[in-house]
């Protein structure tokens, strides 16, 4: 072995009981981060995994429609200046079909599903409760609100008069797979009623959703809301969750239609997950800091008291440079051996993590998410840190005088 | 060193030698003024000397340990005052081998292990035959039994005997000793000066030793003395 880490290391062991103490302060701080990290990388994909899991990731719309105020030709002067704003009525995306075309085509897009949706009732007997008729393909759909797999009852097929419903609509109407109830759409000039017979029961997870969403076929959703040929939104899936807003700002520009991700629909939720990143950011650099602090304060009093062994060692010919290589060696020593030590009480906490946060039924209350670049990351942080922590004191080990080190 | 001297050459030269600490404060302090010196290969010095002297002053400049405030330091032939700090540490390392009055040895190597750090330091980690040099070497001091135990379980004598092997661990033409024999009991001192005439006699290597004792000063070849910073009296010592 090389000079330096011989001395490195046995210097190391010599101090036996000092080694331990920091470096089980770096395996802590190293378990510390990776588990926070984890913990809050689990926390946040699974809110957004429940969130977004009944949201279409970017949403298209017709633009909606703007009464301008009339000018008069000549001094271009408001006529009317006051303009109440106009009703918005269900209109169909302008030439829909190339445009749903163009999406297949587009990469980072997972699910491309053009729907009519709009206002109606359903009625049961005596009962009748509003809710929202999405008129949608089931394959295309699937793939953006996985409804198949959502469901409680029966199978996501919505050919002429069938229909899905939420669960709490089918209690409400005290309906099951099999049953008929009577849609009611007042799009237009009159009402519409047909019945459609109840083919599935689908669990969003969501109890509002569940008391008003109807899932019917698209082409009777258009007849039903009086938009024939048309499509009132397109529902789009992405790879990139967090380029959504990018790519739904590219779209609009391209479109010129309404585009809308999901990142400005929940912006108090991506406020609140950004948040939660800077918490963490923030507790992951005072660990950091401290393990820092605790190395370079054990790695200076391991100088002092080293005093006469430095000057021994210089007086042999070791060169100053040899002298602040020794020292930085045994941060990063401390750094590695805390960093494998870390990781391994990561992964115990990670499993007794698992164990007990559990739903009631059982299930694990969220996935952790632990990558092994996570690992990596950490442990490249720490030896970075455990460098940082003996840059100090290896400066000062070497700047020792070795006639006055050795005369003490 | 590539630039052995000739035989003729001295050792080393100092000429107009002058230390001061806190140069430019008001505590200045004058320890050596304008010392000659020449000491010859092979020569086997006492430096003596009352207390505050600057004996100890004297070997850290000439061990490189200090640099000179003033006057000419010539060692192996080259003005050290022109060399940068890694060549002076590099001749310290191959040309200078240092034994200190409390052992010094690295408490966490083994006898051996202590021998072969000088050369570990210079040349990198130990080969078959620089073992088997630093084993030798050790035997030679007597300490054939104890090559693989720590300082702490040495004694005294033994310890200092570790020092002397570890000096001359890189064969060096000069060998500066600070008191070595000043921690030990009569018995143990004489076998330690004993130990180092014997290295000087079938070496050549030359030995500098500050010493306290007038019994061992007079067994030196010659005799350095020292007093406020002068040479008071540097005379030959037949013995």
């Amino acid at each position: 072995m090389p000079f330096e880490w011989t001395v490195a290391l046995r210097f190391l062991r010599e101090g036996r009981f000092q080694s331990l103490l920091i470096i089980g302060g770096a395996a802590i701080g190293v378990a510390v981060v990776i588990f926070i990290t984890a913990l809050v990388n689990g926390l946040q994909a699974n809110t957004i995994r429940r969130v977004l899991g009944t949201q279409a990731h970017i949403v298209i719309r017709p633009t909606e429609e703007v009464a301008r105020p009339q000018h008069d030709a000549a001094d271009n002067r408001a006529v009317l200046p006051r303009v109440e704003a106009r009703a918005q009525r269900l209109r169909s995306i302008d030439q829909w079909q190339p445009l749903v075309a163009m999406l297949d085509d587009l990469p980072g897009l997972t699910g491309v599903s053009p729907m009519v949706s709009g206002p109606g009732f359903a009625v049961r007997g005596d009962a009748t409760k509003a809710i929202a008729v999405f008129g949608v393909d089931p394959q295309r759909y699937d793939r953006i609100v996985a409804i198949t797999e959502r469901l409680v009852q029966g199978a996501f097929r919505v050919q002429a008069n069938e229909a899905v419903i939420g669960k709490e609509l089918a209690q409400d109407l005290g309906l099951a797979v099999g049953d008929r109830f009577r849609l009611v759409t007042s799009e237009g000039s009159a009402s519409v009623s047909e019945a459609f017979m109840v083919t599935g029961i689908v669990d969003l997870g969501v109890r509002d959703l569940n008391r008003r969403s109807v899932y019917i076929g698209f082409r009777t959703a258009q007849a039903l809301l009086s938009l024939p040929g048309g499509a009132s939104q397109i529902d789009l899936k992405v790879t990139e969750l967090f380029g959504a807003e990018e790519l739904a700002q590219d779209l609009q520009a391209r479109t010129g239609l309404t585009v809308e991700s999901w990142m400005r629909t929940n912006e108090q939720l991506l406020a609140a997950l950004r948040a939660q990143t800077i918490t963490t950011t923030t507790i992951r650099i005072f660990v950091s800091v401290i393990v820092v602090l605790g190395i370079a304060s054990v790695l200076v009093v391991s100088v002092v008291q080293k005093r006469r062994e430095i000057g021994i060692l210089r007086a042999m010919g070791a060169s100053r440079g040899k002298i602040q290589r020794v020292f930085l060696l045994q941060g990063a020593v401390v750094a590695v051996v805390g960093s494998v030590i870390g990781i391994a009480l990561a992964l115990a906490m990670v499993v007794i993590f698992l164990d007990v946060a559990r739903n009631a039924d059982g299930t694990p209350l969220f996935e952790l998410v632990v990558t092994p670049w996570l690992f990596v990351g950490t442990a490249i942080g720490a030896i970075v840190c455990g460098l940082a922590a003996a840059y100090a004191p290896a400066r000062r080990a070497a700047a020792l005088d070795p006639a006055q080190a050795i005369r003490i | 060193m590539g630039t052995a001297a000739s035989p003729a050459a001295p050792l080393l030269e100092l000429a107009g030698l002058t230390k001061h600490y806190g140069t430019g404060t008001e505590v200045e302090t004058k320890v050596l003024h304008g010392l000659d010196l020449v000491l010859q290969p092979g020569e086997f010095t006492a430096l003596i000397g009352p207390s505050g002297s600057g004996k100890s002053t004297l070997l850290n400049v000439i061990g490189l340990l200090e640099p000179p405030t003033g006057g000419s330091y010539r060692l192996l032939g080259r003005e050290t005052a022109q060399l940068a700090e890694a060549e002076l540490t590099r001749l310290r390392g191959h040309a200078i081998g240092f034994v200190f009055q409390f052992h010094h040895l690295l408490p966490a190597f083994t006898a051996t292990e202590n021998v072969l750090m000088p050369s570990l330091v210079a040349e990198g980690p130990a080969t078959a035959p620089r073992r088997a040099a630093a084993r030798e070497l050790l035997t030679a001091v007597g300490l054939a039994d104890r090559l693989d135990y720590l300082p702490r379980k040495l004694s005294g004598g033994q310890q200092q005997r570790v020092a002397i092997a570890r000096a001359l661990a890189m064969s060096p033409q000069l060998v500066l000793a600070d008191e070595p024999t000043g921690n030990l009991d009569t018995h143990s001192a004489d076998d330690i000066f004993a130990l180092m005439r014997r290295f000087n006699h079938e070496r050549g290597t030359a030995f500098l030793i500050v010493t306290h004792d007038p019994r061992l000063a007079a067994r030196c070849d010659r005799i350095v003395e020292l007093v406020d910073g002068r040479i008071a009296a540097d005379r030959p010592n037949p013995v």
